[in-house]
């Protein structure tokens, strides 16, 4: 139920998101600040789907939404959300340079800071937002004021956008593991910029271990007509990765095993031998769940390694032998003719030099 | 925690990037001479130059940047960089070295490192050894002792095997440059060959372990779409017409032949005119003396011996440069193509193996 891309106006939910936000809340028993009984006296709140559907979401998320600041210590009551549904729908598909970003500009950050913020920057699409590039920007926190170097911000936008004239402002990122006050300050700056922001956090803290990743979008709650509160609620975060992104990637994670996390690139042929190590390992696994679940497989799971193991081409063995040795000729020609170029140039060399 | 200080008792495998506050110390360049001997890159630098290519590059413009970072004894550490805008007509007014100021400038007050220390650029298939990547290596290398250019060549990364090269002038060519002289005898007395233009500097990456803790964590979240073309021998060698990457490298391969051919033609026609000038004056001199000696026989005064060098003006040597630098990418070339096909060889092998199993 996270996950409605686009909210749909179905009118009968609509009319009572009263008693939908309230058997909702009651599978999540935990999300306690959030999770007290709905006053009855909900304003029609009827206009937004969207916010409905924030609400069912933000129950689904444990520990996120319990991260909700309670501005006014409201429940999850829809009130009327910003303008128009989130653009382009629930999921944020993150590049891994902008968390490679993040985490570095967080060991980079002043003496006494204890997050540091910065812009993201991606493009729009009908069905998800993309962040695809980001920046760190000087703030100053401290108890009771935060300061954004907006300017700064937007001028490295400008610079930003010489480059690539296509990235928006789309919402800006947090260090550490909580959603403050300052948060809620810094979002409205932001929302000056681009319509309906992104907020990503990225736990550096590594509370529980993990470094988690959070992408949130803020809506207004509360009672009209009074203050305001703004919830942030959680979106699906997903990594999208180019083909050469995902290469870079898998061979940067190598770092995470070797003692001095340095790694040389590897040669070519070094490559071939850890994809069929790779391979190998692989189909150990395989082999193992297959002797374990002998009878009562998944008939899915057998058909898969039906199809893998006919993925090998059966070929009449001597056309395969044809194909191979005309292949090996191939390359082998293509060797020589390499090393013979070389060996002319060199000799040109040596004679024009005479 | 150890803090980029230089040499404060870390050695050179301990770690040099921080993992906590930013205890930035800047490491202290080495001496003027010292070599670059090894290029260690943050995973950070490698994912954005591969961002960068994939927004803006498609086709065969190349895309470039510049590395920032930072010397440690022997070791040059990039640990940031940023692109540049692509030259368009339509933006004349655009100032390269203002947009860089600026950029760096804004950089600094977010304590990302700010010296300068060489920049990048994509390759297509390979052809990148031209002038201007001589002149621009040689301005940065000239006002910063250790910068390096790197190639990142997105087409071989695509087929599985990040390719990343760091490439520094030899001392030797330094000097040409410096001298601006492409003359045939300063490049002879230089003694450069095509094997000595371009030093490659061997790349480490390293990372801090902040992360590698990211890194773990994508590892567990990300789905395992791998679409790799790593083992995929169709791209390889089996269809004859030019639009795969053999046939692409033999393609530029050929047309630098021709090139050099070109430039071999020349050379000759050149020296052909050289002897034949040589000849020519050797004969003048010789009628010039029978000459003189006939009117001296005959009491008159000898003609004046005129200037042989005015009378047959030598004619120009063809520059070589240029045909160095083919001669340079031409090795390049030969250089790709054998590497690719040692690993098709053993993909080969291996396809062998598998069906001599299967039967």
């Amino acid at each position: 139920m996270a996950t409605p891309a686009v909210p749909v106006s179905a009118p009968p939910a609509t009319p009572t998101p009263v008693p939908a936000a309230a058997p909702a809340s009651v599978p999540a028993p935990t999300p306690a600040p959030a999770a007290a009984p709905v006053p009855a006296a909900a304003p029609a709140s009827s206009s937004d789907p969207a916010a409905a559907a924030a609400a069912t979401a933000a129950p689904g998320q444990t520990p996120a939404s319990a991260q909700a600041p309670a501005q006014t210590p409201a429940p999850a009551l829809p009130g009327p959300a910003l303008p128009g549904p989130f653009p382009g729908g629930r999921v944020v598909r993150l590049h891994p340079v902008i968390l490679a970003s993040i985490v570095d500009s967080y060991e980079r950050r002043n003496e006494g800071a204890a997050r540091v913020i910065g812009t993201l920057l991606g493009t729009v699409d009908k069905h998800s937002v993309e962040v695809t590039n980001c920046f760190s920007v000087p703030h100053n926190e401290s108890e009771d004021e935060v300061a954004v170097d907006m300017e700064f911000a937007k001028n490295m936008y400008e610079l930003h956008k010489k480059v690539s004239p296509n990235e928006l402002i789309l919402g800006w990122y947090a260090t550490g593991h909580d959603i403050t006050e300052h948060s809620v300050l810094i979002h409205e700056y932001y929302s000056r910029e681009a319509p309906n922001p992104i907020h990503l956090t990225v736990d550096t803290s590594l509370q529980n271990g993990r470094m988690s990743i959070k992408a949130y979008v803020s809506t207004l709650m509360g009672v009209p007509g009074r203050t305001m509160g703004v919830m942030f609620t959680p979106l699906t975060v997903k990594y999208a990765y180019y083909d050469t992104e995902r290469i870079g990637v898998d061979l940067i994670m190598k770092t995470c095993f070797s003692p001095n996390r340095v790694i040389g690139l590897s040669s070519d042929l070094q490559q071939v031998g850890g994809a069929s190590a790779r391979i190998q390992d692989a189909l150990s696994t395989v082999l193992q769940y297959a002797e374990d679940v002998l009878v009562s497989a998944d008939n899915t799971v057998g058909r898969f390694l039906m199809s893998l193991v006919n993925q090998v081409p059966k070929i009449v063995p001597d056309d395969f032998e044809t194909m191979l040795n005309s292949n090996i000729n191939d390359l082998l020609m293509v060797t020589y003719l390499a090393n013979l170029t070389q060996s002319q140039i060199a000799l040109n060399e040596k004679l024009v030099n005479l | 925690m150890a803090s980029r200080k230089e040499g404060t008792g870390s050695t050179a495998t301990s770690s040099s990037s921080t993992a906590g506050a930013a205890g930035k110390g800047k490491g202290k360049g080495g001496s003027g001479d010292s070599a670059v001997k090894q290029v260690q890159i943050d995973g950070l630098v490698v994912l954005k130059i591969i961002k960068h290519y994939q927004e803006e590059g498609q086709g065969t413009e190349v895309v470039q940047g510049v590395l920032l970072g930072l010397v440690v004894e022997d070791r040059l550490e990039i640990t940031n960089c940023f692109p540049f805008p692509q030259h368009t007509e339509d933006d004349a007014d655009f100032d390269e070295v203002q947009y860089q100021m600026e950029m760096m400038r804004s950089l600094r007050h977010v304590n990302i490192d700010h010296l300068h220390v060489g920049w990048y650029q994509s390759t297509y298939y390979g052809s990148f050894v031209t002038r201007a990547l001589l002149d621009s290596q040689f301005s940065y290398q000239h006002a910063i002792e250790e910068s390096v250019v790197l190639i990142y060549d997105p087409i071989k990364t695509a087929q599985g095997s990040l390719s990343l090269k760091a490439y520094r002038l030899t001392p030797k060519l330094m000097e040409v440059c410096k001298e601006k002289d492409f003359s045939p005898e300063a490049l002879k007395k230089a003694n450069i060959t095509f094997e000595y233009m371009f030093e490659e500097v061997p790349i480490v990456i390293k990372n801090s372990h902040l992360i590698n803790v990211l890194m773990w964590e994508l590892e567990k979240k990300s789905a395992v779409a791998d679409k790799h073309e790593l083992l995929s021998l169709a791209s390889s060698i089996f269809t004859l017409h030019f639009s795969n990457h053999l046939g692409k490298n033999l393609q530029l391969l050929m047309d630098r032949v021709d090139e050099m051919s070109q430039d071999i033609v020349k050379y000759n026609t050149y020296m052909r005119n050289t002897s034949k000038q040589q000849q020519q004056k050797h004969q003048y001199q010789q009628r010039r003396q029978q000459e003189n000696m006939q009117r001296q026989s005959r009491g008159e005064p000898p003609l004046p011996e005129e200037d042989l060098s005015k009378l047959f003006k030598p004619p120009q040597p063809p520059a070589r440069m240029d045909s160095l630098l083919i001669a340079g990418q031409i090795n390049t070339y030969c250089q790709n193509i054998k590497e690719f096909t040692a690993q098709n060889l053993g993909k080969l092998f291996m396809a062998q193996a598998l069906q001599e199993y299967n039967n």
